[in-house]
């Protein structure tokens, strides 16, 4: 028999433990042909604003070793263009679909969630306080505990899903931000966003990216991401998804046994669209040779209390 | 599009640290139309970790898909390194290619650098002579034309130290009649370093002449996703950026803002 893969994260029943990262794969059908989105877990959608975003100037992305920076700034659509062409396609879709959320002010992001409310196919939103690439909003309020709290309540009440915040790494210790946002009502936490790096083009002297800072992700930063997953399940009830530099079937089951219940894939899909299959599949392959039921049996095997 | 692994059929040496690629990709190279572009993922190992976009330079009636590239990094670097019989996971068809000319004769293209690579593609789907300016920094960066398929073109050639062709820069031989494209070309198609696509936007935006540029950009996916390939639209247009994985590499020459477009660094 297969094993289980199906897992709950707080009010949120997904068929298996893998999404892909908001920013990694655009609104879902850019992938549509290469793989089928119908098998994730659920797909988690670019970040959405109240109004449309050009985004950043270029260049945009710079690689580095063992991953890349990022500067896109929060490209997308905006609210309404985002309703009107492209939730009708992610709506045919038989997985959960999960909208992540931006803005300038504490109103905007609540203007967000109000524009999405009702739409029963929406599995949930992830708020995007962490992006390190915006200079408003965004990773200003993911840093001050009283803020992410703020935001986090501002949605709430605006909206009538589930409520992910996406935490940033940029931060002295994760684990207050993670308490305040759970102390706020947040369902679940998802984390880590990109860590904050340069590049410095020794022929010109100026850094390579446009907005000269971008978000590290891939490889490079799975570790550290690991090591927060880790601490910050220690440290809440709520549930954790974990995120940084997960392409393996191998890089997942690491962070479900730091306590992780759910991954999401990022820089991954960028490698490999067809990555989180990948996953899928291995996670299968390893509960299946280890005997184990259910994926759910390893998840938090790693704590050291478990 | 399509994802899949392709073999390594031959990978030469046709000039310095320049090397013609064959992969045995039949159902891409079926697909693909002129200007179009993939991505290469050069090994299994997280490092160097993203896919690397290359133009098609050609197809080949058994399937095989042509990628000229020049080594400039870790990427190319490996690639080069690759015999017979290994292989990378190439991803593609991707972007939109190049309209084709209503009378070939009465096109111009121009390339530099590794430019010549997407426009040998259109000059062999044309089928007919067409005039192709090409431009390198010396003698030993120039490509032989029988390699690219362009035995039946008209190639003109100059280098920036003169050590074949014309003495200056491949904008130099559009200069005929003073600073024009010479007459009788209605359609330009140009593809080469920013600073050259700007002295051929400018000509033939000033003269009202049809070009298309394929541009050059990092890029992360090549779907459309990542939106990291943006480059500035003109002014006026409906948004700021176009990306060049969805919106290109093709674009005609009025569309883009060339005040703002920065020259690309590899």
């Amino acid at each position: 028999m297969s094993p289980d893969l199906h897992i709950q994260v707080g009010p949120l029943h997904l068929k298996n433990p893998v999404l892909t990262a908001s920013g990694t794969f655009g609104y879902g059908r850019e992938f549509a042909q290469l793989m089928d989105p119908n098998r994730l877990g659920g797909v988690i959608v670019k970040g959405i604003s109240l109004k449309p975003r050009p985004g950043n100037p270029p260049p945009r992305i710079v690689e580095t070793p063992c991953g890349m920076l990022n500067a896109i700034g929060l490209a997308n659509v905006g609210l309404d263009a985002f309703v009107s062409e492209k939730l009708p396609w992610l709506q045919t879709l038989h997985t959960a679909v999960i909208v992540n959320i931006y803005g300038h002010t504490l109103e905007e992001y609540a203007q967000v969630a109000a524009g999405l409310k009702g739409v029963q196919e929406i599995a949930a939103l992830e708020i995007n306080v962490s992006c390190p690439n915006v200079a408003r909003g965004g990773m200003s309020f993911g840093t001050d505990p009283n803020l992410s709290a703020r935001v986090t309540e501002a949605v709430l009440k605006q909206t009538d899903k589930p409520v992910i915040v996406k935490l940033s790494p940029n931060v002295t210790d994760i684990r207050v931000i993670a308490k305040a946002v759970e102390a706020a009502g947040a369902h679940a936490l998802s984390l880590i966003n990109t860590l904050t790096g340069m590049v410095i083009d020794i022929e010109t002297r100026r850094p390579v990216l446009g907005n000269e800072t971008g978000g590290l992700s891939g490889p490079a930063i799975r570790p550290v991401a690991l090591y927060m997953v880790h601490q910050v399940v220690q440290s809440v009830r709520i549930p954790v998804i974990g995120v940084g530099g997960i392409i393996t079937p191998e890089d997942a089951l690491q962070f479900l046994m730091a306590g992780a219940r759910a991954v999401e894939v990022g820089t991954g899909n960028f490698v490999d669209p067809r990555t989180t299959l990948n996953i899928i599949n291995g996670l299968t392959r390893f509960c299946r040779q280890k005997g184990i039921p259910t994926i759910r049996e390893i998840i938090g095997t790693a704590q050291q209390n478990w | 599009m399509i994802e899949q692994h392709a073999e390594v059929t031959f990978n030469d040496r046709v000039a310095a640290d320049t090397y013609l690629m064959g992969l045995k990709s039949p159902d891409i190279a079926a697909r693909a139309h002129p200007g179009q572009f993939v991505m290469i993922r050069v090994g299994a190992q997280a490092d160097p970790l993203l896919r690397r976009p290359f133009s098609i330079c050609g197809v080949r009636k058994d399937g095989g898909l042509l990628i000229l590239y020049r080594v400039v990094g870790r990427g190319t670097r490996i690639m080069a390194g690759a015999g017979p019989g290994t292989g990378f996971d190439v991803l593609g068809p991707l972007g939109n290619g190049f309209d084709f000319p209503a009378q070939p004769g009465e096109s111009l293209l121009v390339a530099g650098g590794m430019g010549i690579a997407p426009l040998s593609f259109l000059a062999q789907r044309t089928g007919q002579e067409v005039q192709i300016l090409t431009g390198y920094a010396c003698a030993d960066q120039q490509i032989p034309f029988e390699c690219l398929g362009l035995s039946h073109c008209a190639v003109l050639v100059a280098t920036e130290d003169g050590t074949i062709g014309h003495h200056g820069r491949v904008t130099d031989l559009l200069q005929e009649s003073g600073n024009h494209i010479p007459h009788g070309y209605a359609q330009v198609y140009a593809c080469g370093p920013i600073p050259m696509l700007m002295a051929v936007a400018d000509l033939t935006l000033r003269q009202g002449i049809a070009c298309q540029v394929s541009l050059e950009s990092t890029m992360a996916c090549g779907l459309g996703a990542c939106q990291g390939c943006a480059v500035p639209a003109a002014p006026g247009s409906d948004r700021r950026y176009y990306h060049v994985c969805q919106d290109g590499p093709v674009f005609e020459v009025g569309t883009l803002d060339w005040e703002q477009l920065q020259p690309h660094v590899p």
